[in-house]
């Protein structure tokens, strides 16, 4: 089986706006940030102008953990355009602060994919200055990438929230 | 009560000719066709028509050298059901929908050139529709046990339905079996090449009028029985999780029933009434999902219903006949949203070209999915509400 790998240089980098250019800096600096509202406490991400659940436009950026749990994933063997090369994973993670994104699985076997897989962010280079959120097996975040693979059983879900 | 759509009819509906590649067509001439084959086969001259809806309404209106009339760019349910409000509401009288693709792709380095939008939060990771549709599809068979085999079941069933459909652009392409699909190269696991829908070009097109106007036309009108729209927030921008939720209480996995539930009370029918269900396809596990969210089996049982034969044109409950979006054709952008309407009318006026349901009278319509966070819902009856 092969490492899913971040991908190379050349995919689309993003295009900030006011709004989210406080989440693109955190990418750069190896940091996962979300908005938190200060009315209810509602985790807010992607960056909204006032809060999904309450409506109040009193959100602050925050840092998370990063850490979270594979929700769902799909690997990829067609690329939406030749700057993709196959396989990768994308992921749906619930992040332990509690909201979901979208992100890159790396760092893991693809038949290590599956429901509840404890990740942590990690940040690779794209361009043009732009780091992009990617989710390894917790395990595996904590290795270097030229180690051998590790055969030891990942930790438990129950310990990671 | 009466029926809010009861003085409502559809008294036409129209594909043009569907291709990989329709040499000499571009979107509006495509849908100009759609325009005119669907006037010629009601009976109605487009002089008639004071109401114009689709993606590019005003330039039909314009080409076609009509008006001053109404007009709406929606497409697809959305815009057969503010078709039959205008004519219910008198600010109508006859109202055209048409939509069509064509020659705006050719991009043929990339896959799913419509949705594959330089969004923010989902460029980057390399979405695009088969990978949105695929997360939903992968958190079903995670929660409930959901199989390849019987999203591939889905397919062949579908491909099958073109297969035998003269005017499918993947007509005589088959027959298919599941382990055809399973056979097929990994597009975006859990999807195979054959799980996901075509690509082509084509038009369609409705004609809606009076009631009263509608006896007086050739054709046998087609009703108006209930529909709804759900919507959760854009396309393709944000996570297509099974999980999502706004303020209600249907998670984006169940999106459409919401929509359902009010058809079916506007009807006064409820799923056992549905003779045959015209589902948007775009991908095969989304069958899956919207037979759940219907109400025609309990959720985390729609893969089992596949299993058990119902969806096939001898089953319970024939789906998606003319071959749908996996074989029969999608135009691109908008088009392929009115697609399944069209097949709902000829089901009921008995003029499908394939599978014609026998004795059909109550036809389910569908668009969207949950990979897109909408679903659109249209539930058209032979017998006038």
């Amino acid at each position: 089986m092969s490492v899913l790998r971040p991908h190379r240089p050349g995919i689309p980098v993003p295009r900030p706006t006011a709004l989210t250019q406080p989440y693109w800096d955190g990418c750069a600096r190896g940091e996962l940030w979300f908005q938190s509202c200060e009315a209810c406490g509602a985790a807010v991400f992607d960056p909204q102008h006032v809060c999904r659940t309450c409506r109040s436009d009193r959100l602050t950026w925050r840092r998370s953990s990063g850490h979270g749990l594979v929700s769902t994933w799909s690997v990829v063997w067609r690329p939406p355009s030749p700057a993709f090369h196959t396989p990768y994973a994308v992921g749906i993670i619930d992040v332990a602060e509690g909201y979901q994104m979208i992100a890159n699985l790396v760092d893991c076997e693809l038949d290590e994919l599956r429901l509840e897989l404890p990740v942590k962010a990690v940040f690779h280079p794209i361009g043009e200055g732009f780091w992009l959120p990617y989710f390894a097996p917790r395990r595996a975040a904590e290795r270097p990438l030229a180690s051998p693979p590790d055969r030891t059983p990942a930790p438990t879900p129950g310990g990671n929230r | 009560m009466t029926h809010p759509f009861r003085d409502v009819a559809i008294v036409a509906a129209h594909n043009t000719e569907q291709a990989k590649a329709l040499s000499g067509h571009d979107s509006i001439s495509i849908t100009l066709a759609a325009a005119i084959g669907v006037s010629a086969a009601a009976g109605v001259d487009l002089e008639d028509v004071d109401g114009v809806l689709g993606s590019n309404a005003n330039h039909v209106v314009y080409a076609l050298g009509m008006g001053p009339v109404h007009t709406g760019a929606g497409g697809g349910i959305s815009a057969v059901l503010h078709a039959a409000a205008l004519i219910a509401s008198r600010v109508c009288t006859t109202v055209l929908v048409a939509d069509g693709g064509a020659g705006a792709y050719t991009d043929h380095a990339s896959t799913a050139p419509w949705t594959r939008p330089g969004y923010e939060f989902v460029a980057s990771p390399g979405l695009y529709t088969a990978v949105e549709f695929a997360l939903v599809a992968r958190r079903h068979m995670e929660l409930f046990g959901t199989t390849e085999q019987q999203l591939a079941t889905v397919a062949a069933t579908i491909r099958n339905n073109g297969h035998v459909n003269p005017e499918a652009v993947f007509f005589g392409r088959g027959p298919y079996a599941p382990d055809d699909v399973l056979r097929s190269r990994m597009v975006a696991d859990p999807f195979h090449l054959l799980d996901c829908s075509i690509n082509a070009e084509g038009g369609c097109a409705v004609l809606l009028t009076t009631a009263d106007r509608a006896a007086q036309l050739p054709l046998a009108p087609v009703y108006v029985l209930g529909g709804a729209l759900d919507y959760l927030g854009p396309a393709y921008r944000h996570p297509p999780s099974w999980d999502l939720r706004g303020s209600g209480d249907v998670p984006n996995g169940l999106v459409g029933r919401r929509a359902a539930q009010r058809a079916f009370t506007m009807s006064g029918l409820g799923p056992g009434d549905v003779d045959v269900c015209e589902l948007y396809d775009p991908f095969s596990f989304e069958i899956i999902r919207q037979l759940e969210a219907y109400g025609f089996c309990d959720v985390g049982e729609g893969g089992r219903f596949v299993d058990d034969g119902n969806i096939a044109p001898t089953g319970t409950l024939p789906v998606t006949t003319d071959g749908g979006t996996l074989s029969f054709s999608h135009g691109g952008g908008v088009v392929q949203m009115l697609q399944r309407v069209v097949r709902g009318v000829q089901q009921l006026q008995r003029a499908c070209s394939g599978v014609q349901v026998a004795g059909a009278e109550v036809a389910l319509c569908s668009n969207g999915g949950a990979g897109a966070l909408f679903n659109e819902v249209l539930l058209l009856g032979a017998q006038r509400p």
